[in-house]
């Protein structure tokens, strides 16, 4: 059966909160009743069919076509089921996912993957800032999962992460891992200023020298036995990633300025 | 029954139901994941008074373990999932976690899990490293003085497995005797999901339960002992001159059933002029195990 198809009327005037376009809120409904559902804009009052050219299918598959930066909450709370985005998305796609696919074909904006409790989120142009992070308030950002970037990242990707894996293809921004509380992060590109800054435990793994705070502390260049398993988990997401763990880290132990149990793994030349 | 020339007994070996588990363990060479896994199954012969039977499965290819190092399989086996923990734990803290270069994982699936990773991870006194790979595998690594200790978590607990399927070999000497269990225990050993865990596979000293003693839970096996026949209700005739016995545990019934099966087949392949001239098993007349594995089936 064929997915059901948002297709973008024009350039929305005004950011969009498309958190209701996902499987489980769609299921049971056709063509007609997903074109009422309303979408939180500003002021103005505005529908599913107001915005999108809505072709009913199978509900578990969604295909939106045509994009905006200001579509915000793209696949929030997505549970099961698969989204696929062609173009940009605005702040916040996939965030809360907790299973499912969304695949982003663009750029995606700020806190992207936000509190990500698992599932699969691939944007396969860049990603915002705070990618994976927590809104304001909130103790943790991604906390399962698997979020895979194969352009670069803004700064302070994988803020506050506590578990999953996120994988960037090619740069990220500063702070990087900042305050990161455990999990997986791997950086394929080069990274800015103090990667791993606060970082308490979790291990990010980085294909470039970094620039790290003073406070990490280097413990030496292992053939990690772990990482052959990431390596094997990844080979079918990300093959650049799984090349890099498949070799040997120099281990930095940090951040000391906190609980000093996380780890920055630069590949050994 | 005759097979050429060998005599199979018209009996059946009682086997019993046990808690077992599998584990993978690889080291850096295979010498080191070999040596973390002898000690691992040593002095694990009997459940009378090891605590538990344990034995190698089989060596791994690289492909097939999780860390593409050198690997076997190891499968343990005990009367409770209680006694298999505290066995499993107490074995992998002093034998695996000890070996140099060694890793230890799941050889086993189930949704009961065994803690492998879970009851040691505190040896690294708060500097052990908790990691979920994608897929729901846990992980812990755990500093050790020439790097990690990398262990799965957990593994899976087989509550249906069996234990106790035993073949007994008869010759016309000792070297004919114990030709015919070591060509059976070749054989046996390339079976998947069984092990045999007495030394080298074989066991001389076959027991009956009880004994004229206070307090012998089990004593010898006097009516396949040649030397007391004629003292004792003998089952030997006088050609026979010595006796093995080869104790099989597996996963499964269809394991231990394809283990029995193989060494059957090997003992007659080898003949009775160079090996065993009658093979029998060892019973408490059926009423005490689940598991009955007929001999005359095996070979048919």
């Amino acid at each position: 059966m064929k997915p059901v198809t948002f297709t973008l009327r024009r350039e929305p005037d005004q950011r969009l909160d498309c958190a209701p376009l996902v499987p489980h809120r769609l299921a049971g409904l056709g063509a007609g009743e997903i074109a009422r559902i309303p979408l939180n804009t500003t002021r103005q009052k505005v529908t599913a069919g107001d915005m999108f050219r809505i072709r009913a299918g199978d509900p578990t598959k969604i295909h939106f076509e045509g994009g905006s930066e200001r579509l915000d909450n793209i696949a929030e709370g997505l549970t099961a089921g698969e989204i696929q985005f062609e173009g940009p998305v605005g702040k916040a796609a996939g965030r809360n996912m907790s299973g499912g696919r969304l695949t982003i074909a663009g750029n995606a904006g700020p806190f992207a993957g936000s509190g990500l409790s698992g599932g699969r989120l691939e944007i396969k142009g860049n990603a915002g800032e705070l990618l994976g992070g927590p809104f304001p308030g909130e103790m943790q950002g991604v906390r399962g999962g698997l979020i895979i970037v194969r352009g670069s990242a803004g700064h302070r990707a994988a803020d506050r992460m506590r578990r999953g894996i996120i994988v960037i293809e090619k740069e990220a921004g500063d702070y990087v891992a900042s305050r990161m509380i455990a999990g997986t992060l791997i950086v394929l590109g080069a990274t800015g200023q103090l990667p791993a800054y606060l970082m308490r435990r979790g291990t990010l793994f980085l294909a470039e020298p970094p620039s790290l705070s003073p406070t990490f502390l280097p413990s030496g260049t292992f053939p990690f036995g772990f990482t052959r398993l990431f390596a094997d988990h990844l080979r079918a997401e990300s093959r650049a990633a799984a090349r890099l763990l498949r070799g040997s880290f120099q281990r930095y132990a940090g951040d000391m300025a906190v609980l000093g149990k996380g780890e920055v793994l630069v590949a050994a030349s | 029954m005759n097979i050429r020339g060998v005599a199979i007994d018209d009996t059946f070996a009682e086997a019993f139901a046990m808690a077992a588990t599998a584990i993978t363990i690889t080291g850096p060479t295979r010498r080191w994941a070999m040596n973390a896994a002898t000690s691992m199954t040593g002095f694990a012969t009997s459940i009378i008074g090891c605590g538990c039977e344990a034995g190698i499965d089989r060596e791994l290819r690289l492909s097939e373990t999780p860390d593409r190092r050198p690997g076997v399989r190891v499968i343990i086996l005990s009367m409770s999932p209680q006694e298999l923990q505290k066995q499993l734990a107490n074995r992998l803290g002093q034998c695996i976690l000890t070996a140099p270069g060694s890793a230890c994982f799941a050889g086993v699936g189930g949704s009961t899990r065994l803690k492998l990773g879970d009851a040691i991870r505190y040896f690294g006194d708060g500097w052990q490293i908790s990691k979920r790979v994608g897929d729901g595998r846990h992980f812990w690594r755990v500093p050790v003085m020439d790097g990690e200790f990398l262990c799965e978590a957990t593994t899976g607990l087989v509550s249906d497995a069996v234990g106790g399927g035993n073949l007994l070999l008869m010759g016309r000497s000792y070297q004919t005797t114990l030709r015919a269990a070591e060509a059976a225990i070749d054989a046996m050993r390339a079976v998947p999901d069984a092990i045999m865990p007495f030394p080298g596979g074989i066991v001389r000293s076959g027991t009956k339960i009880g004994g004229k003693y206070k307090g012998m839970l089990a004593s010898t096996n006097d009516a396949f002992c040649p030397t007391v026949r004629g003292a004792v209700e003998s089952a030997l005739d006088p050609s026979i001159a010595s006796v093995l016995e080869i104790v099989i545990d597996g996963l499964g019934e269809a394991a231990v059933a394809g283990a029995m099966r193989a060494g059957l087949k090997a003992i007659v392949r080898l003949g009775p002029k160079r090996g065993a001239v009658r093979v029998s098993a060892g019973n408490y007349g059926g009423g005490l195990g689940p598991f009955k594995f007929h001999l005359k089936e095996l070979v048919a």
